[in-house]
């Protein structure tokens, strides 16, 4: 078996210029491996939401993703405020975002539900005052 | 239909066409963009007011075969340039979303 192909990014808080660049990135080199235009979508589109979640909440971050013979892992790791209440964040419309992120377009509460409704699974570890880590998996 | 087809048969203005013989397979209106990310399917026309330059990196990942920017909105010439560079078509019209996704439909049937 060969080795998972790792990819890592620095997540810069507050730049939403730069924002999305991890992204497609990715993307340009999942494109590469010949992966399934779906599959590439549906990795692009969720680690795109949290890298946006992490300009916008967290101060920025740490964006990895792991390519192996049979899935992509997305690692999303901040040291931010953490996540209050996960059910209520994972709500179609909540948003938390203030009106100046809004005006951007962003803020519209569907950053998590859609990060899930792409992978096929997604794990969140947060600690209120420390930060939040996510793994998704997209599976081929 | 390709996207320089529907630019000539909807009269819209372009403002980068990098991809000009992209097909177009539907499309997608809305200003939210995790909402767009969420509900707009790859090689759609996605309509839209936004023209900041999170725009260009949403319609790369979602996979749109453009955009295409309602009431008169026109980019800045820094976002031009990204979505030049990222191979992203920009089109734009004086007519409101409405109008231009009621004439579009038209021509997707």
């Amino acid at each position: 078996m060969s080795e998972p192909l790792k990819f890592k990014f620095d997540v810069q808080g507050g730049n939403f210029t730069s924002a999305g660049q991890a992204s497609v990135m990715v993307k340009k080199n999942l494109r590469q491996l010949g992966l399934s235009p779906e599959i590439i979508r549906r990795v692009s589109i969720a680690m795109y939401e949290g890298e946006i979640n992490m300009v916008i909440h967290a101060g920025g971050g740490v964006a990895e993703v792991v390519v192996y013979e049979d899935k992509v892992e997305i690692i999303l790791d901040d040291n931010g405020p953490g996540i209050p209440n996960i059910e209520l964040a994972m709500k179609e419309g909540f948003s938390t975002a203030p009106d100046n992120i809004r005006s951007l377009g962003f803020g519209a509460g569907m950053g998590l539900p859609n990060m899930k409704r792409y992978t096929d699974s997604m794990n969140i570890e947060t600690q209120l005052g420390k930060g939040t880590k996510i793994t998704m998996t997209v599976n081929f | 239909m390709t996207v320089k087809e529907l630019c000539e048969k909807m009269e819209l203005s372009v403002l980068t066409l990098p991809d000009g013989d992209r097909e177009i397979r539907g499309a997608y209106c809305c200003d939210l963009l995790s909402w767009v990310m969420g509900r707009a399917k790859a090689d759609d026309v996605w309509i839209t007011i936004m023209s900041n330059s999170n725009i260009v990196a949403v319609a790369s990942l979602a996979d749109t075969a453009c955009i295409l920017l309602a009431e008169g909105v026109e980019l800045d010439d820094n976002v031009k340039a990204v979505a030049e560079a990222k191979g992203i078509n920009v089109l734009t019209s004086e007519k409101t979303a409405y109008e231009l996704a009621s004439q579009l439909s038209s021509f997707l049937k």
